[in-house]
């Protein structure tokens, strides 16, 4: 375990005087928010694709884990056996930052910031977490923060040094309410919104949105939902059995080629850089229909 | 220390005409008042206005003014817009005063070669400033928000969310969908109204009668419309 750790913080050191060298470019590390207010959206699913997709394209990434005493986020990156330090240790001064980042096995350029399952979100102390940050901007070019549900302490800190905001919609009511009370939030007592900075800037990713039961009238349209909030729209990721199996097994979907979640997810990272995407994944899928009606015949 | 000495606030507090103070039928119409709204008015302030009111040169007519309100549980705390003998009477009369006067120049200590900026200074007095300004907000009002335009009207140029709510003791103008709350004439302006893109709100109010969005018409659901206080009731209209 040692030797792993070890191997990591060399790995880290290295690759710091690379993005050093970015860094004279006036490439500015970004920190991306990840939240929704309602818990179950898809927030800890989102971050992890999200941040694998974003090293996908060469950036390198690291995902922390905000939702102290809920800790997930390892699970679903699949590196739950080889957390030893966590998040907290490091706020607190009990560990190292590269004693505790965890090196994702399948890309070189992503890193997990596990959390403590053992504490509360009180031990998230504002200054700990503002140098912790601080530290991690000097290598890496995007910092991922998975933040957990509701509108309390860990959510407000999970949200408070963001540059970038991702509002984790579903398709009904009740999400869209809380998503519209955490962008109302983030507008208002975020670090940018308390220095009168450039606000941070929203956007909104539609998920679990089952193309089908739109079309019944079950759900939310995309309109529907972009309406209401009136921020830009990132993307749409279609519920998909590909997205429940990625969690268990512990593999960000992005990395599952057959999956439509995750190509939904590899284009909302595309247009997060800039990119024109076409939306995919809004029309019921026929090919499936058919299946489902004479697959079993 | 002496930075802390002294503090402004702002409060909303009662006008009552002077010249209603004579007129037989407002002893009754304030009792019904009271009797409707008795925690409003317990014990709550009222500046006298004295724009066009005869007499009141005299201690004891504020005297008997402020026993009038006692009675029906109000506190007679000041005056306003009243002339020079009246403004002395009521200084006389333990009575505070609310701007605007007529201009008292043997109050002031020391003469001043420009009276006009010093009379502005003192400006923690309560409704100096506040009164009639427009609100403008630029930005959605988001679920959980609450915006409220004290004394004037409201401007939305953005829609209004669920779970959020806009208030203002003027009128509301909502550029954009009203998903929300709206409250016109919150402190009781009956001529209040409500205007919004395309109305799919929650409740709408004005001078404190409300609809909830299950009472709003079906057939101006959705639209562009206005709401107004028709004898009483609240009616909604296409624009």
């Amino acid at each position: 375990m040692t030797l792993i750790l070890r191997v990591s913080g060399r790995v880290l050191r290295e690759e710091a005087r690379v993005s050093g060298r970015r860094k004279e470019e006036a490439f500015l590390a970004k920190i991306i928010v990840v939240t929704s207010g309602k818990g179950g959206v898809g927030k800890t699913t989102t971050a992890a694709a999200f941040s694998a997709g974003l090293a996908l394209r060469g950036h390198k990434t690291v995902v922390i884990d905000f939702d102290v005493g809920l800790r997930n986020l390892d699970l679903v990156m699949g590196c739950e056996r080889r957390v030893v330090f966590d998040f907290i240790n490091v706020i607190n001064g009990d560990a190292k930052l590269n004693q505790a980042l965890i090196k994702d096995k399948r890309n070189d350029n992503l890193f997990i910031f596990p959390t403590s399952q053992t504490r509360d979100k009180e031990a998230l102390k504002r200054e700990g977490v503002d140098r912790v940050l601080a530290e991690l901007k000097e290598s890496f070019d995007y910092i991922i923060c998975d933040s957990p549900a509701g509108i309390e302490h860990g959510a407000i800190t999970a949200l408070y040094f963001a540059d970038c905001a991702i509002i984790v919609t579903n398709p009904e009511v009740s999400s869209v309410r809380d998503s519209d009370r955490i962008i109302g939030i983030l507008n208002s007592k975020s670090r940018r919104a308390e220095r009168g900075e450039t606000p941070v800037s929203v956007s909104l990713l539609l998920t679990r949105y089952a193309p089908d039961r739109v079309t019944k009238g079950e759900m939310l349209t995309v309109d529907d939902v972009k309406e209401i909030l009136s921020i830009p729209l990132l993307g749409v990721i279609p519920e998909s059995e590909s997205v429940l199996r990625a969690s268990n097994t512990g593999t960000p979907v992005v990395f599952d080629g057959e999956s439509p979640a995750g190509h939904a997810y590899l284009d909302a990272v595309a247009r997060f850089l800039g990119e024109q995407r076409e939306l995919r994944f809004l029309k019921p899928d026929r090919r499936g229909l058919f299946r489902l009606i004479f697959g079993r015949a | 220390m002496a930075g802390n000495l002294v503090q402004g606030a702002l409060f909303t507090v009662m006008v009552i005409r002077a010249g209603l103070l004579r007129d037989p039928a407002f002893d009754t119409e304030l009792a019904e008042q009271v009797r409707r709204s008795p925690r409003f008015f317990k014990n709550a302030p009222v500046v006298l206005d004295l724009k066009a009111a005869d007499g009141f040169g005299e201690v004891a007519e504020f005297a008997a003014a402020r026993e009038i309100l006692r009675r029906h549980t109000l506190t007679l705390v000041g005056i306003q817009n009243a002339l020079p003998a009246q403004f002395e009477a009521a200084a006389a009369a333990g009575l505070a005063s609310f701007a605007p006067n007529a201009r008292e120049p043997s109050r002031r200590v020391r003469p001043e070669p420009e009276p006009a900026p010093e009379r502005e200074a003192p400006a923690p007095l309560p409704p100096a400033s506040p009164v009639g300004r427009t609100r403008l907000v630029t930005e959605p009002v988001r679920s959980g928000m609450q915006v409220y335009a004290r004394g004037g009207d409201l401007v939305v140029l953005a829609p209004v969310s669920p779970g959020a709510e806009v208030a203002a003791d003027g009128h509301i103008h909502i550029y954009g969908a009203l998903r929300g709350r709206a409250l016109a004439g919150a402190s009781g302006d009956k001529d209040a109204r409500i205007f919004c893109s395309r109305l799919e709100a929650e409740l709408v109010s004005i001078a404190g009668r409300y609809l909830v969005s299950e009472q709003l018409p079906a057939d101006r659901l959705n639209l562009a419309v206005q709401i107004a206080l028709v004898d009483g009731r609240l009616t909604v209209t296409p624009n």
